[in-house]
């Protein structure tokens, strides 16, 4: 097999993110275990989206909302394991389950109405449902309405894993991401993927042959929340508070930007990016107040001159990688 | 009745914006997210201006072609380029644009929001008919947007420029084929956006507070009306900005009590909030549903 600089760059990366809890504690910076751990979150987040944005060519931008959907079951059952004593609220498993069934029916819902759009119109009508459930957070005074929810407990998974320690936490976000990663794999790869890819290259081809393009999309659109629908879960548990601020259309822009920057339809892109983006953030928000004075501008050139994200100079670098030892070979000869 | 004419002349104020939108996008093919801060940008524009001359009228007047120069340059800087890329790279890269023109504004106006007073003159009410008072800056909106609605109206459908943004939104290629120069036309069209954004951004000011983020939440409900309306019409943008703003305003107004028929009242005040932000699009929803090209799609397209 040739060398590629691309696969161990992602090689390295993917230890890196591994070893991150190790490397904080023994520098004693528990802070950048928690900021790596966001990264992952969002990163489970971006590999959903991109089954869709990437794969399926679907421009979804309310992605945030199963984020949201996760966090607030985990926010109104532990408020009420707490509050009422009702145990299994507080349980992780039932946590987990139900925000992939609640995400999943939401994403057929949602789905079904907005595949029937597209162009413009799809992105926003994915945009209006995502505003629909940022206000119904937002009315629930019950749950605190504007303010949102301090978490009381994290997701109990009593004997297997305490959460409160923030290394288990992340394993357990690593282990998620680990997973969505294995299941993008196998999906993208499957019949059911190939098809998928193949209604964004050409909807109208699909048809003509005979697939249910409505039927794939509208699957690929389930999957992909209740996956995001996780990230929420986990996400919640990582702030110790829920508020409609994680459903936000500025969030849905945010996993956009974060499956472009890394690389769209590739399957690391999203991971890169996540990394890529949470990194800047930190960087430039350490430098200047008014950071998103030059991450704006930034957006704007990757945009228009980095086609194929960070993911994309990866493989131009292994293109070079291989001119370069071509060269190298003959020159010997 | 003083709902009903608030909810008109938020569906006036939501028609200038949205008249720009659908236009920017019917001709250039371009998702504009930046449409909310060129907004923005008339409120403070109009707030600074209103300051150093004293005169709210004048402020106005002088804010409304920086408006217009502002999106001159904006187009021909950063948004020339995406007119051929695809929707995903307008909307990130003009995603990008409403980070930098709010962190923008907080640097130079801070980020503590200004308040427009009103001019003496409008600051009263005026009594309508029936005894019922209205405040009478309001109704000066609803005045210049009417007057705005019929002008843009006389120079789509009556002059050689509406002709060939008529033309341009049909069949682009065609136009610039024709030996029309398209670019200077683009610069035109946004330049006109801009100018309608800005003078709803200055209008909104006195009555809302000018603040960074002010663009961010009527941009998506201005998306909301150019997608009910069809994308690319000036009509159906007219038509569905003051479905939209009798809906949002009457449905909070009414909302709690309409409920309160069939619900308990403490579930009525509860949910009323929620239901009447959510109205808007559940409408947007259901129009789709049934027609996805919105009500009056566009002809060619």
């Amino acid at each position: 097999m040739k060398f590629s600089p691309r696969i161990y760059i992602i090689t390295l990366l993917m230890l890196a993110l591994g070893a991150v809890p190790l490397i904080a504690d023994s520098i004693d910076e528990p802070f950048y275990t928690v900021l790596f751990s966001r990264m992952l979150i969002l990163s489970i987040g971006a590999v959903s989206l991109n089954l869709i944005l990437g794969f399926g060519g679907m421009v979804s931008f309310g992605h945030a909302v199963y984020l949201g959907i996760g966090s607030y079951v985990v926010g109104i059952g532990t408020f009420h394991a707490v509050e009422d004593g009702v145990e299994w609220m507080g349980n992780g498993f039932a946590h987990l389950s139900i925000a992939v069934a609640v995400s999943a029916l939401a994403g057929l819902v949602i789905g079904a109405i907005s595949l029937r759009t597209h162009g413009v119109y799809f992105i926003m009508i994915t945009l209006a449902f995502s505003q629909m459930f940022y206000f119904i957070a937002v009315g629930s005074e019950n749950y605190g309405g504007d303010d949102g929810l301090s978490l009381y407990m994290r997701s109990d998974f009593s004997g297997l894993l305490d959460l409160s320690n923030d290394n288990s936490l992340y394993y357990l976000n690593f282990a998620f991401l680990l997973a969505s990663l294995y299941l993008s794999h196998r999906l993208t790869n499957s019949r059911f993927g190939m098809t998928l890819r193949g209604t964004k290259s050409n909807e109208q081809r699909m048809k003509s042959i005979g697939f249910p393009v409505f039927r794939y999309r509208l699957v690929a659109f389930v999957i992909a929340g209740a996956i995001c629908g996780l990230a929420g879960v986990l996400s919640s548990n990582q702030t110790d508070f829920v508020s409609p601020a994680v459903m936000h259309w500025t969030r849905s822009g945010d996993l956009i930007i974060m499956t472009v920057l890394g690389g769209i339809g590739t399957l690391f892109g999203p991971v890169i990016g996540a990394v890529a983006f949470l990194l800047l953030e930190e960087l430039l928000s350490g430098i200047t107040e008014y950071w998103q004075l030059f991450f704006g501008p930034m957006l704007v050139l990757i945009v228009i001159f980095a086609r194929g994200g960070i993911d994309g100079m990866l493989v131009a670098l292994d293109r070079w990688w291989l001119q370069f030892s071509l060269k190298k070979n003959t020159k010997v000869d | 009745m003083e709902q009903t004419l608030n909810g008109f002349q938020f569906g006036i104020l939501l028609f200038l914006l949205a008249a720009g939108l659908t236009l920017i996008f019917g001709i250039m093919d371009l998702i504009n997210l930046a449409h909310g801060s060129l907004y923005m940008m008339g409120a403070y524009f109009a707030a600074t201006f209103t300051q150093w001359t004293d005169s709210f009228l004048l402020g106005a007047l002088l804010a409304l072609p920086a408006c217009m120069l502002f999106g001159v340059i904006l187009e021909r800087i950063a948004l020339r380029t995406l007119y051929t890329r695809s929707h995903l790279d307008q909307v990130l890269a003009t995603f990008g644009l409403i980070l930098f023109f709010n962190e923008f504004v907080r640097l130079i106006w801070g980020p503590i929001g200004l308040d427009i007073p009103l001019p003496e003159l409008l600051s009263g009410s005026v009594e309508l008919f029936f005894g019922i008072r209205y405040p009478a800056f309001r109704l000066v909106i609803i005045a210049v947007g009417i007057m705005v609605a019929f002008l843009l109206y006389l120079l789509v459908s009556k002059t050689k420029i509406g002709m060939l943004i008529r033309a341009g939104a049909s069949n682009r290629q065609m136009v610039s084929a024709l030996g029309v120069n398209i670019n200077l036309l683009y610069t035109l069209v946004f330049g006109l956006g801009a100018a309608l954004a800005g003078l709803a951004g200055m209008m909104a000011a006195p009555i809302m507070t000018v603040e960074i983020g002010m663009g961010e939440g009527i941009l998506i409900i201005t998306f909301v009306v150019i997608v009910i309306g069809g994308v690319g019409s000036i009509r159906g943008a007219f038509v569905a900005a003051l479905i939209v703003g009798f809906i949002d305003t009457v449905g909070r107004s009414f909302l709690p009590d309409i409920l309160g028929l069939f619900v308990s009242n403490d579930i009525a005040d509860t949910a009323a909030p929620a239901i009447s932000s959510m109205l808007i699009y559940i409408l947007m929803a259901l129009i789709l549903a049934i027609k996805p090209q919105g009500l009056f799609p566009p002809k060619g397209a």
